[in-house]
């Protein structure tokens, strides 16, 4: 029994060290033909517009619900410290370089990693994959090359534009509750935030879009067992996103702790 | 004597402990159509996959038009690639676009390989006449039955007007009606194109109607060779058994 459970997590550790090591190799291969010709430039774009325009309204509604509900819950608390005149500050400081990149990373990675280990598992088990390769087209290039660029490049946007509505969010609930205008509540905001703040939150936007795409693509790619094996890619590309995006949160907050 | 346009020495390939081919050896002449017939799981898929380079063999040399594959670079095998039609077993169409998109893709990155001076949509519509399809330009692939997804299919193996097609199951999934319309479009299409096709099926119907010559695949290698009825009217119990009905 003890040997049985030992040899399965014997397994289960072989099996993990070489998915990462798959993974690794993967994303090497990305950087090899990412800046080799042919560009796949029209389906980059495509990728693009199809990303942002599909995931704008939802990171638009959670971004102002995320600001409204986050100065409804500290409200209470500041009021009682005498300090409210702090809350566009905080809320501010914590939605840019935390909250924000954080949530909407992570609903992009249900949104957007989902839909790509998805739409490209299904591609590998119907051979979509492979007649685009006898048909001549590289199809790392075309799938994965550009889905993983268009996560890296839109997720950053797609923060920035939830953390301003967020911020919109917060202000009007200072607006209502605390009779502050939106002018006084924006140069608050304006005067808290300090580039330190938003150039750390930026750049790791980008390592959190490049994540979202990698994980996305690999599973997809990788995908095998029929249907089912499209419903795991789907699940697992979802999962491990999302650790991997708490990994690398950690390190920037780390990194960003030592340099700024 | 006709030309020699695909050859396949000593083939080899296993997945572990299961060696699927076992030295296969082919040779596909120009404009005949050569079927190659086995059991499922018997490697048929493996081999066609090995010869477009979708997979690597462990050992055994792949020649198309004098190319030996294996040494191709990437660049070299692409352009290769364009002039063998492949049809796939499922299809294969591209879901998220439109039957005139699935068509022009091939073209659109191969462009410099068609001189005709016709463009872009004369050739797909030319592609969809050939396989009585015109009609479904703009559906979308899941808006087509099984029978009309594999004219398609056809259709876009066909675009770039290679001279070499390989069918992998051309009529598995199909009623017999659509199976014996397929079967009759490749012909028309071997005729018009004088195209050299490598057929892979378990269809006997399919085999008759379309093969000049026959393979039969058993344990990886090529067990019997001839023609329809040479093989049929064979008493040795291994290829009666593929013409048992």
């Amino acid at each position: 029994m003890i040997l049985e459970k030992t040899n399965s997590i014997a397994v289960k550790t072989k099996r993990f060290f070489e998915e990462i090591g798959d993974m690794t190799y993967f994303a090497i291969r990305f950087f090899k033909e990412v800046v080799t010709s042919p560009f796949e430039w029209k389906e980059l774009i495509r990728q693009c517009f199809q990303m942002g325009n599909r995931s704008f309204l939802l990171v638009g509604v959670t971004g102002f619900i995320l600001g409204l509900v986050f100065t409804l819950q500290s409200r209470p608390t500041l009021l009682e410290l005498g300090a409210v005149s702090w809350m566009p500050s905080m809320v501010s400081i914590s939605i840019v370089r935390e909250i924000g990149p954080v949530i909407i990373s992570l609903i992009c990675a249900g949104r957007i990693g989902s839909s790509i280990g998805a739409e490209l598992g299904s591609m590998k088990v119907t051979e979509q994959i492979d007649a685009m390769e006898v048909s001549g087209t590289n199809p790392f290039k075309y799938l994965v090359v550009t889905r993983i660029l268009a996560t890296t490049l839109m997720l950053p946007l797609l923060i920035i534009m939830g953390d301003a509505v967020a911020l919109f969010g917060s202000a009007i609930v200072e607006n209502l509750k605390g009779d502050v205008s939106y002018v006084l509540y924006f140069n608050k905001v304006f005067d808290a935030l300090k580039f330190s703040d938003v150039i750390p939150a930026t750049v790791k936007s980008f390592f959190f879009g490049f994540a979202i795409g990698l994980v996305g693509c690999y599973k997809g790619y990788n995908c095998s067992k029929g249907t089912v094996g499209v419903g795991e890619a789907s699940n697992a590309a979802v999962v491990y996103t999302s650790m991997l995006l708490f990994v690398i949160d950690f390190i920037a907050v780390f990194l960003t702790d030592i340099f700024f | 004597m006709k030309q020699v346009v695909l050859e396949l020495k000593d083939l080899r390939k296993s997945f572990g402990d299961n060696h699927v081919l076992n030295g296969f050896n082919l040779k596909l002449y120009e404009g005949e159509n050569l079927v190659v017939m086995g059991k499922s799981g018997s490697g048929k898929s493996v081999m066609i996959k090995c010869l477009v380079g979708l997979m690597g063999a462990d050992s055994g040399s792949i020649k198309i038009k004098n190319d030996d594959i294996v040494s191709l670079g990437q660049r070299e095998l692409d352009i290769l690639r364009t002039e063998i039609g492949f049809l796939f077993q499922g299809s294969a169409l591209y879901d998220s676009m439109t039957v005139r998109e699935n068509l022009e893709f091939p073209l659109r990155r191969n462009k410099d390989k068609i001189n005709t001076g016709q463009t872009t949509e004369e050739l797909v519509v030319e592609a969809l006449e050939n396989v009585g399809l015109v009609s479904a330009i703009d559906l979308m692939p899941a808006e087509l039955s099984g029978g009309m997804q594999r004219r398609v299919a056809l259709a876009r193996a066909l675009i770039l007007k290679p001279k070499i097609i390989l069918y992998d199951e051309p009529t598995t999934g199909l009623d017999p009606i659509t199976s014996k319309e397929i079967i009759q479009l490749m012909r028309t299409i071997q005729k018009t194109y004088k195209t050299s096709s490598l057929i892979i099926t378990h269809d006997v119907d399919c085999a008759r109607v379309i093969s000049n010559r026959m393979i039969l695949l058993v344990d990886g290698i090529n067990y019997a060779e001839g023609t329809f009825e040479e093989l049929s009217t064979s008493e040795d119990p291994k290829i009666k058994a593929f013409f048992k009905n």
